[in-house]
Formats: structure tokens, C-alpha cells, sequence
């Protein structure tokens, strides 16, 4: 449609020119914010996707499913809409992403033949000469094309339709280049014969990591994230990202992150290339750590604290903090394990149970309104004789997070039963007025 | 108890026993429990830091583990440097461990997926050696296990706790397999401290020592840790033991 045409439809159509170099160097950009976000194999896919190998980087994340919704919404949030996908392969992950992600979708390991069947033709990544040819041929679904013998189709159109069939479906290997800028510090070593073994690696690994730390002490860096990528002889990479939570340079420390996950590795072949690059970094200087003017502080664990979170993911690793709310389960905040020290903590004057139970579960009573903890109380089929009770602890719903919390309350009692067992129960309500809550009672903790 | 011999043959073999074991500097230092009929039956006074032990609930405590979660709350407290927790069901609050005197700041908590990267958690963090205490909280713990944990605790002198806690009640007869732990406990809970006026009393607990090694069981009642993480015992059972009534009697006459 021609640009006139088109601001003839639309009132106040704005019109901008196209810049292609701009887009190509803005995704390019975006490549680089996924390589420090997500995965250590981080490509463009130009003219308007990305792609990353996310092999070993998804339970980071919480999982493929999680890790796409996440990664949808963080784009979402900056203006981008986008879908993704994950697949066994580059070319169904492409494929799946712009023909079927609602926004976005898992193809499960060896399914992508299914899936991808009944897609049309051009989400084989073919030159649109070549899909307008194919349907004039009267081929409209992928299906159709890998259904009819080769030799008839590659005499007319060339080899590049039964390579990308072959991508598609995993049938030939297709390695991802990754992006790579001058700002970021690498160090590599070929190898003139390829190795294999655990230990060759390790020991390689060690040189590269003191070669990378002698980089960033030049720059007064320290590695937030390390990425050391294998070069295949098949031309294909395997890679192991290491992170930590503060900046690092201590090459022991690096090395034994690294050489924890190398049975993660699967050599092939052999290995021509190794290459070790500090994808985030930050400024490091030096600190004096002990003195005798002060006490000695606390041993250092964040050492600990990467090789777990390597291990499990970081976002499975933290602490709690009070936050000022008197709804309990409102009352705790997860905070990284290293982050500062505030100091601050609960206030100590009401008794509160060590389980705290996700959703709170109802429990029939016996009780006097408005204000008597209740005779008796089943819970999970067991009825329980109230022996002696303390409350109630009346906590007000917050006003200011939810319209329908205005005149919301909770009465919280803490009864022991005839053996002895603490459970911490509440009533919905204030036991008089019906809109402050429905007036039936729940168990939301255990007392040890 | 007897009293020790004060013999030079027995404290050489002491000596050696204590080198083949191979348990050195601070894998022998002991954390006391300040309560003075418990740690008499403890060898060394007290809980050993580089060494493991088992703590689980009784009867509905095995499932929620509860007591026996705020029992080890209450050892990690009064330990130093910070403390791992590692569990699979993310269901403490830490508020009330914060009652019991272990602040916010000092406990890092770990989610593992499940229990082998749970017990991998464990074994690392008391491989590490800066840390107070390793809480673990899990159901299965086979003689394996438990001996890496104990030799790991042992290399850096960190004191870990295994919580045991089922899934179901008829799950909780595994608590009578061996494993390598150094002690065993079983917290049950008791009805609380009587008031003089309605109300629920300080919590009281039925703690067994089932198992410990060099020592012998034994079991107490005792009133649940207070701000500083410390258990007491019962004023009635401090003023109408026995042994107190004899101190009183040796200190007057």
C-alpha cells in the first residue's frame, strides 16, 4: 500500500522512514541485554527476533514456562510486544514464535515434526521468491513440502530448501553465532589438537580464568557473570555460565564455579576452542576487610552463597525482611542473601506460629460471637477440644492496597487443645457487622 | 553418672581415641544448652559444633515439625555467624524465629527443588566452614547421607541440624534407622505453662534424647527457648527436683 493511500484511510496517520541500519543495530543492542540476562549463546535473528540457546539456563529461570512468560513481560513492560518460543531446534523455535506463540509456547523435546506439520511455508526462513514458487506448485503447509521427494524440489529451487527443512526438524545441526561486542572482556585458547577429557578442561579452565582476572584487575573490574563457551569440531557450542553475587576477581573462586557444572559438558568429538568472557562486570576496588579497631565480623559466605545459586538458581537462595504490615503473611519480603544488613526486625510482643500455612483452611467451630475464641474446632477431619486460648488480636485490612479491604477484619486467636498442640486461628470478621467478613474461621499456622 | 577416673592409663587412651577420630579444634568444642541436667548428659557438656544431629516432632509434630523446628531455632540462635536453612516446603515464618532470638539478618534460606539438592545444599554449606549452623529440613535421610554430612560438619567444624519431617504419620517409623548422626531428639509438645488467668502459657515441650553417642538417653520436660534462644526448665521441676533440694541442703549445712 502506498504511503498517500494509506493517510487517505487513516486521520492522522503519522509517517515515519524506514531504518533499517537503526533496527538492525537496536536489536543487536537487545541481543546483548538477553547475553546478560539469560544465556550464554545470545544471537540476533534479523530483521526481528533474537535468538538464544537456553540449554542449562532454564531452571535458573523456574522452568521454560516460566522463563518465556517472564520474558515476555520484561519486554512487554518496555513497550515491546513479543512472543517466544522454545523448540528442540532454531528453526521450529522460529517457526513456533511467529506462527502459533499466544504469546508464548513450549514444544516439547522431539515434538517439533508434529507441530510445525501444518505451518505454512514461510515459516521455513525461505527467500519469498522461493515460497511464492513453491505455492504456485500448490504447496501450502510445511507438511506437504517434506512429504514429496527431494530431488525434483532441489533441482528447481536449489539446496536451501532442504537444508532449512532439515534445521527445522533436527535432522542437520545449526549452530548459533554469538554476539559478541568489543567492550566485553574475553580471553580464549585454541587447541591444536581437540580435547575431551574433564580434567584437560579443568586445567584449561584454570589458565583462562587467570588470564581473565589478570583483564579485569587491569580495569579495576570484578565479574558479576562468566560465560566460558566450547567450540566443538562439529561446529557446534556447548557453554557454562557461572554468576556471583558480588563483583569477583579471585581466580580460585571463579574456577571451582565453573569446574562445578563441567559434567554438564558434552565434549563430542573434541574441543578446538575455549573462550572465557566476563558478560557483566562491575567496578571493583580494593577494601580493607579486617583491622583490630573493630570486632571480627562474620565469616564471608558469598562464596557459598554463588555456588549454590549456581547450583539451584539465585532467585531460590534469600532472606527475609520485615516489612511494616500487620497482615502476617504480608509482614515477611524475600530479599537477596547478600543484600545489606538493615537491622530492623519484627515487633516481638505477639505470639506467632512457626508454620504459616499458604492458604489459610477452613475449619468448623463451636464459638460465641463477638468475641470468645471458639469451645472446639475441626480441622482436616480431627475435631480438637479447645483447652485454653489467648486473642483476640484484631488486624485491619489495608485500605490502601485494595478498595474491598476498607472495612475487611480478621481476629486472631492462638488455642491449645487437650494434648498440648498450638494452632493459630482466625475468624473472617469482626463477629458483629456482617460486611467486615464472612464470619467463618480459618487455621492459618502452627505453634511449635 | 560416674565421676571420671582420674587415672593416666584412661586419659592416654582418651587421648588416642580422640586422634584416631580425628575430630580437632573447633569440630570438639561443644554449645551448651545453659541447662544443667541436659548438658550433664551430653559427653563434653553440650552439642558438639562439628557434628550432626537429628531433631524430629512428635506425633503430629512429625508431619508439621513445628517444635522441632523452633528447638533448632533455638541451638542455631545462640550459635555464631549465620545460619543456612535449607528446606523444600516453604512454609516457616520467620517471625517467630526471630522470637526465639535468630535475627533476620543471620538466617539465609535455601529452596531446593528436592531432597538430594537439598542434602547437596546441606553438604556444601557445612563444607564451607563461616557459617553458624546448617538446618536442614527433610524426610529421608539414609546412613550414606547422614555419614557425608557428619564427615563434612566434622572437616569445617559447623554445627548441622537434620529436621526430619514426613509427609505422612506412617512415614515417621523411619526415625528408628540407624544413621551417622551424633545425637537424636524428639520434640513432642505439652500442654503450656498454667496462668493464673485465662490465657495460653509459655510453650512445653517433651524433649527425648533418643540416641547419643559416648552417652546415654534420656529425656525432659523443658519450657520453649525465650528471646535469646534459650530452653529452661520448668520452675516447679527446678525448685522439686531432688538434686536441687540436695545442692540447697549441701550449700546451707
Amino acid at each position: 500500500m502506498a504511503a498517500t493511500k494509506a493517510q487517505a484511510l487513516v486521520t492522522n496517520l503519522v509517517v515515519m522512514d524506514a531504518d533499517p541500519a537503526a533496527d538492525a543495530e537496536a536489536l543487536e543492542r537487545l541481543a546483548l541485554w538477553a547475553l546478560q540476562r539469560y544465556a550464554p549463546i545470545v544471537a540476533a535473528d534479523p530483521p526481528d527476533g533474537l535468538v538464544i540457546d537456553t540449554t542449562g539456563a532454564d531452571h535458573l529461570h523456574g522452568g521454560e514456562d516460566l522463563m518465556l512468560s517472564g520474558m515476555v513481560n520484561r519486554f512487554f513492560g518496555s513497550g515491546i510486544e513479543a512472543r517466544a518460543a522454545v523448540a528442540d531446534t532454531w528453526g521450529a523455535a522460529h517457526a513456533g514464535a511467529r506462527f502459533l506463540a499466544h504469546p508464548t509456547l513450549v514444544i516439547a523435546p522431539c515434538a517439533q515434526e508434529d507441530i510445525i506439520q501444518n505451518l505454512p511455508i514461510a515459516a521455513l526462513r525461505l527467500d519469498p521468491a522461493i515460497v511464492h514458487g513453491l505455492r504456485v506448485l500448490g504447496f501450502n503447509t510445511i507438511g506437504e513440502v517434506a512429504g514429496v521427494p527431494r530431488a525434483p524440489l532441489a533441482l528447481r529451487f536449489g539446496p536451501e530448501l532442504g537444508r532449512r527443512l532439515d534445521q527445522a526438524l533436527g535432522k542437520t545441526v545449526e549452530p548459533i553465532d554469538p554476539v559478541r561486542t568489543p567492550d566485553l572482556i574475553e580471553v580464549r585458547r585454541s587447541f591444536g589438537e581437540p580435547i575431551a577429557a574433564a580434567e584437560t578442561i579443568a586445567r584449561y579452565t584454570a589458565k583462562l580464568v587467570l588470564m581473565l582476572c589478570r583483564v579485569l584487575e587491569e580495569k579495576g573490574l570484578g565479574a558479576r557473570r562468566v560465560d566460558l563457551l566450547f567450540h566443538r569440531v562439529d561446529n557446534t557450542y556447548q557453554a557454562i555460565r557461572a554468576g556471583t553475587a558480588t563483583p569477583v576477581r579471585d581466580a580460585k573462586r571463579l574456577t571451582r564455579l565453573i569446574t562445578d557444572r563441567i559434567e554438564t559438558i558434552d565434549p563430542g568429538f573434541g574441543i578446538e576452542i575455549m573462550s572465557l568472557t566476563a558478560t557483566h562486570a562491575e567496578p571493583l576496588v580494593a577494601s580493607q576487610i579486617i583491622s583490630s579497631l573493630v570486632d571480627e565480623p562474620d565469616a564471608d559466605v558469598s562464596g557459598l552463597i554463588d555456588i549454590l545459586g549456581n547450583r539451584i538458581g539465585a532467585r531460590r537462595l534469600y532472606r527475609f525482611a520485615p516489612v511494616a504490615s500487620d497482615v502476617p503473611e504480608r509482614s515477611i519480603n524475600r530479599i537477596a542473601p547478600m543484600a545489606p544488613d538493615e537491622g530492623q526486625t519484627w515487633p516481638g510482643h505477639w505470639p506467632r506460629p512457626v508454620r504459616l500455612l499458604v492458604h489459610p483452611e477452613p475449619i468448623e467451630t463451636m464459638a460465641l460471637l463477638p468475641d470468645h475464641p471458639p469451645v472446639s474446632f475441626t480441622w482436616r477431619g480431627v475435631r480438637r477440644r479447645v483447652r485454653r486460648a489467648d486473642g483476640p488480636e484484631r488486624v485491619f485490612g489495608e485500605w490502601w492496597k485494595r478498595d474491598a479491604e476498607l472495612v475487611a477484619v480478621r481476629d486472631y486467636f492462638q488455642v491449645e487443645d487437650d494434648a498440648g498442640e498450638r494452632y493459630w486461628i482466625y475468624r473472617a470478621g469482626d463477629g458483629e457487622h456482617s460486611e467486615t467478613g464472612s464470619h467463618q474461621w480459618f487455621l492459618h499456622g502452627i505453634f511449635g | 553418672m560416674s565421676r571420671p577416673v582420674d587415672n593416666i592409663v584412661v586419659s592416654a587412651l582418651r587421648e588416642r581415641i580422640q586422634r584416631l577420630e580425628g575430630t580437632s579444634g573447633r569440630g570438639r568444642q561443644v554449645l551448651p544448652f545453659g541447662v544443667v541436667e541436659i548438658d550433664r548428659r551430653l559427653p563434653g557438656g553440650g552439642l558438639t559444633l562439628g557434628s550432626l544431629h537429628e531433631v524430629a516432632g512428635g506425633g503430629n509434630g512429625a508431619i508439621d515439625g513445628a517444635a522441632a523446628a523452633l528447638f533448632s531455632a533455638g541451638i542455631a540462635a545462640r550459635s555464631k555467624g549465620k545460619v543456612l536453612w535449607c528446606v523444600t516446603r516453604p512454609d516457616l515464618f520467620a517471625p517467630a524465629l526471630a522470637q526465639v532470638g535468630l535475627s533476620p539478618s543471620r538466617v539465609i534460606y535455601v529452596e531446593a527443588g528436592d531432597e538430594k539438592a537439598l542434602l547437596a545444599c546441606m553438604e556444601e554449606g557445612l563444607r564451607h566452614g563461616g557459617l553458624g549452623a546448617v538446618v536442614g529440613e527433610l524426610a529421608r535421610l539414609s546412613m550414606t547421607s547422614s555419614r557425608r554430612l557428619q564427615l563434612a560438619a566434622e572437616s569445617s567444624g559447623t554445627m548441622g541440624i537434620a529436621i526430619r519431617r514426613w509427609r505422612r504419620q506412617a512415614e515417621a517409623s523411619d526415625f528408628g534407622q540407624p544413621t551417622a548422626s551424633v545425637t537424636r531428639w524428639r520434640v513432642s509438645v505439652l500442654p503450656s505453662a498454667p496462668l493464673p488467668v485465662p490465657g495460653v502459657g509459655r510453650a512445653r515441650w517433651l524433649v527425648e534424647l533418643i540416641r547419643c553417642r559416648a552417652g546415654e538417653s534420656a529425656d525432659f520436660e523443658v519450657e520453649a527457648p525465650d528471646a535469646k534462644g534459650r530452653i529452661a526448665l520448668p520452675p516447679e521441676l527446678v525448685h522439686g527436683s531432688p538434686e536441687a533440694q540436695a545442692r540447697r541442703r549441701s550449700a546451707t549445712g
